[in-house]
């Protein structure tokens, strides 16, 4: 018995060190040695020695390996095992859910009179930007759902299309003086009009194909935006978009405004209301469509051929013409998404619709559970909202972003949400099904 | 005059198959009788599965037609048409060797899905389903029903919400036929439907494909390996070997035919009486 746990503390202490000298080799030089333009010295070049953070680091990595394999990796019984238990169960979420949708519902409607009655209208302004960034990228998420979660086609550049929609907006509004309400369906038709334009040629490609070119897309959309100046104007981009109107009141001081008509007293705050339920309504409408669609033969199509391409054709479905409508509906709503930014930002340039968007954007389909509805409108909580709100840590976003990606891969590798709930059933209740049997697609 | 060439529901006509140098299937004829279950039997790798590709469209034949002749009388030529097509307009379904269930949807969705092309219709291309019109939810009533009817035959009523990954082997291939039916298909192709199944399954397997024969007016064309169900319940055989065809009957005249048992036997012709004593027939 001795015996036995002297090896097992000579071989871990082994494996320590030998990690610890790796870590050496490795941080000796990327860390240990600094090279610096040293000041008042004529620019000289100096070297920094920083052997304190080096022996740090090779002391976490041997403590670390040594602690990890004394009590997991070599262990009889590893303490992770007890962590397994902290795993929710399949088939939690689904009852979780049922509560969490009409309450969360309840609280987006009321949330601008909750936030006025707390912070009053100048101090709940903050946090209505904020609900309204959230609720954009929860729509966009719902959009993107429709393509990636429910077609299985995975779509690297969907910042194109809400960079179509805002720049079929501004231009529109810009040359012919078009008013958001004109521009709203067009920017959607516009957006779904270049969704079908990429998708004839892109989608009998597969997986990772699809993947890149999908995102080539949306960097030509922007290259292409930032390039031609005279009628985009190019990087400088495009300010003065109008404001949208409500019925034709337009949100400003004076007897036509929305605030006279209503015999409200003129504050800036309506209009950020306004916007906040403008966008919350848009957002609901996609939710409504996209539920709608599920439950209607084109939905189950898209759902088929995320499980079984070959199936589909067998059994009849033109699987070219189902993709596009998939690719043309999420780049639709990724249009409307994109006119209603530029009019609450009033000015839009390339900038805005970089690959990171994409990637966040795409990040909260897969971390929300590819599918799940609910699961988007975590994700968009938790990654818009969180980040937003420790904006003082701006430097720290990107490592919290990353390690939050790690762990909820390794502890929920489907997303938070991972049962599918099936679009019909002969019983009326519904049992959620397990991920592992729902496949993910292949392009 | 053999009856399946009086009125055939699919004529193959010359049909080559290459891959580059191999040929997989040489200059192969035959006729898929009207209302008849046909086999198309022959040793691993003899082509089967590619007459299945050729015929519902997944492979372009090199050569050679596949003339489909629909009971009200409209003809096909399968090898112009793409795979969708083939299922939606000509009416020809088919399963797979290797099954392809939607596993993650419920047996209900499965069959669902394949009575797509009539309930988009009916949808008005998803449009006035959005709105969820009269017309549609009558619709969907009826595709609820038929999809219950199949699940009744099948026995898997009491599964329908179920993922179809969940269920046993047996009932997956015996889901994946219903699935072919819902299509309403007027010629159903089967790829080694009683593999891997055992003997009580297979007779469940026979009594549905003679039910789907004689009540739904649908005729089989089905590869099998099974020599016990071959002989059981096809009306009509047709033998493959290494994508030629060697023998062409009744069940009867085929099991008797030398160069048929030769191919089985892995002999030439001339030693069949010799390998035949040997092994005990
Ligand atoms: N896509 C393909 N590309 C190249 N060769 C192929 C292809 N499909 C089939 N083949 C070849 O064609 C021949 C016939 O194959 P097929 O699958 O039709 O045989 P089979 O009769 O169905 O056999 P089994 O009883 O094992 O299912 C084989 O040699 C196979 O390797
Ligand atoms: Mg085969």
């Amino acid at each position: 018995m001795m015996a036995q746990n002297d090896s097992l503390f000579t071989a871990s202490l082994k494996d320590a060190a030998a990690g610890g000298l790796i870590a050496l080799a490795l941080f000796g030089i990327t860390l240990g040695m600094r090279a610096d333009v040293a000041a008042g010295l004529g620019g000289q070049m100096v070297i920094d020695y920083r052997w304190g953070a080096v022996a740090i680091i090779v002391a976490i990595v041997f403590f670390g390996r040594l602690a990890l394999n004394l009590f997991v990796w070599k262990s009889d019984k590893p303490v992770t095992q007890y962590f397994s238990t902290l795993k929710p169960k399949p088939g939690a979420g689904s009852k979780v859910g049922a509560f969490a949708k009409p309450a969360l519902l309840v609280l987006a409607v009321a949330l601008p009179f909750l936030l006025m009655s707390y912070y009053g209208a100048s101090g709940s302004r903050r946090f209505l930007d904020l609900a309204i960034l959230v609720t954009t990228y929860v729509m966009l998420g719902w959009g993107l759902n429709i393509v990636v979660g429910l077609a299985g086609l995975l779509d690297l550049g969907y910042v194109a299309f809400y960079a179509v929609g805002a720049y079929s907006y501004a231009l529109l509004a810009h040359y012919f003086g078009f008013s958001f309400w004109i521009c709203l369906p067009l920017a959607g038709i516009l957006a779904a009009f270049w969704g079908i334009t990429l998708g004839f040629p892109v989608l009998r490609l597969r997986g990772d194909y699809l993947a890149i070119v999908t995102l080539a897309f949306g960097e030509i959309i922007r290259v292409v935006l930032l390039n031609w100046y005279n009628f985009t104007g190019g990087p400088d981009g495009i300010s003065g978009i109008p404001r949208p109107s409500f019925f034709g009141l337009e949100f400003e001081r004076g007897e036509n405004g929305f605030a006279a008509f209503f015999g409200l007293d003129y504050s800036s705050i309506h209009r950020i209301i306004f916007l906040y339920y403008l966008i919350l309504i848009m957002a609901l409408a996609t939710n409504f469509v996209t539920m709608r669609l599920r439950r209607l033969p084109v939905g189950r199509a898209w759902e088929a051929l995320r499980e079984d391409e070959i199936a589909c054709r067998s059994l009849g479905i033109n699987t070219t013409n189902t993709k596009l409508t998939a690719f043309a509906l999420g780049a639709m709503f990724g249009g409307f998404a994109g006119s209603f930014f530029a009019t609450r930002q009033g000015f839009i340039s390339p900038e805005s619709f970089t690959f990171i968007e994409s990637a966040v954007i795409l990040a909260i389909v897969v971390l929300g559970g590819l599918g799940s509805q609910i699961g988007v409108v975590i994700a968009a909580l938790v990654m818009i909202g969180g980040f937003e709100l420790i904006r003082e840590f701006e430097e720290y976003r990107m490592l919290v972003f990353g390690l939050l990606m790690v762990v909820i891969m390794v502890w929920k590798p489907r997303g938070l949400i991972s049962t599918r709930t099936p679009s019909i059933a002969l019983s009326g209740k519904a049992r959620g099904i397990s991920a592992d049997l729902v496949q993910e697609g292949h392009g | 005059m053999t009856p399946w060439n009086d009125n055939p529901v699919l004529k193959v006509e010359h049909l080559t198959m290459r891959f580059g140098g191999l040929v997989a299937i040489n200059d192969l004829s035959f006729n898929v009788g009207r209302g008849d279950i046909t086999a198309l039997i022959g040793p691993n790798g003899a082509g089967k599965t590619t007459v299945f590709n050729c015929i519902t469209g997944f492979y372009k034949p090199t050569e050679g037609r596949l003339v489909m002749k629909q009971k009200k009388g409209d003809s096909f030529l399968l090898e112009r048409m793409p795979d969708f097509k083939i299922s939606a307009r000509a009416k020809v379904a088919r399963t797979f060797q290797n099954i392809r269930l939607f596993g993650g949807m419920t047996l209900l969705e499965n069959l669902m899905v394949a009575q797509h092309n009539p309930l988009m219709l009916a949808s008005g291309m998803s449009v006035a389903g959005i709105f969820g019109l009269a017309g549609y939810r009558q619709a969907e009533t009826e595709a609820i029903d038929r999809a219950k009817y199949w699940l009744n035959r099948i026995g898997l009523i009491a599964r329908a919400d179920d993922p179809a990954a969940d269920l046993p082997y047996g009932d997956q291939r015996r889901l994946e036929i219903a699935r072919a039916m819902c299509t309403g298909p007027e010629i159903l192709c089967l790829d080694e439907p009683a593999a891997g199944l055992n003997p009580k399954e297979s007779a469940e397997l026979n009594a549905l494909l003679r039910f789907i024969r004689d009540e739904h007016d649908t005729s089989v064309l089905l590869i099998e390996h099974d020599m016990s169900v071959v002989m059981e319940i096809s009306d009509h055989v047709v033998v493959l070997d290494y994508g030629e065809k060697i023998s062409d009957g009744t069940p009867e005249e085929v099991r008797n035919d030398p160069a048929v048992i030769a191919a089985y036997l892995g002999v030439a012709d001339e030693e069949v009486e010799v390998v035949e004593e040997e092994v005990g027939l």
